[in-house]
């Protein structure tokens, strides 16, 4: 494994660990504003959090693919070249956003809240990994790569879209810059989460050495329902803006499809149950397992809150934040802890660290569950009130919140606990040569 | 058919791998088309309207003082403080009331130490998302396919 690829997976974990301890902060600072105003607002704790929990998933994800790529190509100088320019441009980047993150100079939108002008070497940045990925590419590949390929593009082509806010004609309505912004972001969750998804597929076939699943007709079925649903299902976010009825209707009817990949859960369950006890002594396997539980749990609320009478009441509520802190958290992060497992050989640590790191995902699982439940609470709470009480002022809408919100933090210390000590285990990993 | 003829191929079918391509161009064309159609009707206004300057003006401070991370305009943004999205035509607060807001901060909210003509302009931003709709869906508008009906 090359030196500047182990650096950016490591940089990617460093930014899990920083997401993780800036949320803690966050949350204190969420609940005790007075004492925070004067020296770290929560206006500057919250972009920084935010944006080290989403480069956490990118360069996780994309380092991951950089690794793989290289070991397809490991005479190949132009891969190699590609690789150093991407992983150079990001990481430099990624800190000139966070020292303006300190400053206080910011002007972005959300989770991109630093100067729009580093969107432009990100971008370049990006363009090196796309060209990595396409060279060599070919149609009959397995179903992992046509996953690589599609995250990469499509986060390409939606990272360009979350910036057309710069160009005058997309701010001459609100309405359809806000759309525009949300269509983006929604499509750009679906673009990492097939960078993952591919990375899943490829570190199972690779401990379980069943070859036939990066080929088979599920998980072909699979990769495009998440296409079609990357493409299309984003209106969710935007159903309460005035715009086309249309697209209101196209979001909620591609967001139904969803429900096939929930009954393909349900009807796998006793399958995966003899598969977890055959490959349970793969660390990668039990955060993969611990994935697939967050992966049923967020998906059913997902759909649930895709449909537009029912997202009367979740919208602009806590709910939203546990489904998006339950599928970062909960998927993205314990698959991506599987594959950076998997390429660090962490399944060859000590049997006392590797114990350790069990009772972390344990231990994870259930302060999640706590952290997930308390906002799902919140968020129904607010929601009741929102929808049946108009006209309550909002400090005695989150009167009843709050409790909530501390049982949430409170939790959120522990996953911060569970999840830094597996970061720093993962961290002090020594890594030489390449995994064949 | 296509679907159909898809189930029962085999494997490793070599048809099947020239679907496979064939099916994702297929989807981009229309991810394409489906995005132009989005960026042209998702503005609901009718005729072209200028947007005065000091609207620009508070949009960029609203970004620049990261307003988002707190606040919520449509829904979208952060749980600290209320949604703005129609506080200016709210007969009980309106530009007034959120002025104060606005140039002193509160116990939770700080003082950004805005201008009186940022101040302005961050209300003029206010007032001009607010013309644009109502952030609550009324429950006349809910169809009974669960879906809205917003006109």
């Amino acid at each position: 494994m090359s030196t500047l690829n182990r650096i950016f997976i490591k940089f990617a974990l460093l930014l899990l660990f920083v997401a993780l301890l800036i949320g803690v902060i966050s949350s204190v600072a969420f609940l005790y504003p007075e004492s925070f105003n004067n020296w770290l607002p929560f206006h500057m704790l919250r972009p920084m959090h935010t944006s080290a929990a989403l480069f956490w998933i990118i360069c996780g994800a994309s380092g991951c693919i950089c690794y793989f790529k290289n070991q397809q190509y490991p005479d190949d100088g132009l891969v190699k070249k590609l690789t150093t320019i991407f992983i150079v441009t990001w990481i430099a980047v990624i800190i000139a956003a966070f020292v303006n993150y300190a400053m206080g100079n910011f002007g972005g939108r959300e989770y991109w809240e630093f100067p729009p002008y580093l969107n432009l070497p990100l971008l370049i940045g990006w363009l090196a990994i796309t060209f990595l990925i396409l060279r060599g590419f070919r149609k009959d590949t397995p179903a992992y790569e046509w996953m690589w390929m599609t995250g990469v593009v499509f986060f390409l082509i939606t990272f360009t879209e979350q910036n057309l806010w710069q160009l005058s004609w997309f701010r001459e309505s609100y309405i359809r810059e806000v759309t525009v912004q949300w269509k983006a972001n929604g499509s750009m969750v679906g673009a990492w989460n097939q960078m993952i998804n591919g990375l899943s597929v490829y570190v199972l076939i690779r401990i379980s050495g069943n070859e036939a699943l990066g080929t088979s007709k599920k998980t072909y079925f699979l990769f495009f329902l998440g296409l079609f649903n990357l493409m299309f299902n984003w209106g969710h976010h935007v159903y309460n803006l005035p715009n086309a009825n249309w697209m209101r209707g196209v979001a909620y009817a591609v967001s139904m499809t969803e429900w096939v990949i929930l009954i393909i859960i349900i009807r796998g369950f006793r399958k995966k149950l003899d598969e977890s006890r055959k490959l349970k002594h793969y660390l990668s396997y039990r955060f993969i397992m611990a994935a697939e539980f967050w992966l049923f749990a967020n998906l059913f609320l997902a759909l649930l809150m895709s449909i537009p009478a029912l997202n009367r009441y979740t919208h602009g509520t806590h709910i939203t934040v546990a489904h998006a802190m339950g599928t970062t958290i909960g998927i993205n992060t314990m698959m991506l802890l599987a594959i950076i497992g998997y390429i660090f050989k962490a399944n060859e640590l000590s049997e006392r660290l590797k114990k350790v790191i069990a009772f972390c995902i344990r231990f994870n699982n259930y302060s999640l569950a706590v952290f997930w439940l308390s906002l799902i609470i919140a968020g129904l709470i607010k929601g009741y009130i929102m929808v049946n009480q108009p006209d309550m002022d909002f400090n005695s809408l989150m009167k009843p919140v709050l409790p909530f919100i501390e049982a949430f933090a409170g939790a959120g210390f522990f996953v911060f606990l569970s999840l830094g000590i597996i970061v720093v285990i993962f961290l002090r990993i020594k890594v030489e040569k390449p995994n064949h | 058919m296509y679907l159909k003829e898809a189930i029962s191929l085999p494997v490793d079918n070599p048809y099947l791998y020239q679907m496979i391509p064939k099916t994702w161009c297929f989807l981009f064309t229309l991810f394409v088309f489906y995005s132009t159609l989005v960026y042209i009707y998702s503005n609901p206004e009718t005729q072209k309207t200028k947007v005065p300057k000091d609207v620009y003006a508070g949009m960029n401070i609203w970004q620049q003082k990261n307003c988002h991370t707190c606040h919520q305009l449509y829904g979208l943004g952060g749980y600290m403080g209320p949604d703005l999205t129609n506080m200016a035509s709210d007969k009980t607060k309106g530009p007034a009331y959120m002025k104060v807001f606005i140039q002193y901060g509160t116990n939770k909210m700080p003082n950004f130490h805005l201008t009186e003509t940022e101040v302005d302009q961050v209300i003029a931003f206010l007032k001009w998302v607010d013309k644009s709709g109502k952030t609550r869906v009324s429950p006349q508008s809910v169809h009974w396919t669960g879906t809205y009906i917003i006109n």
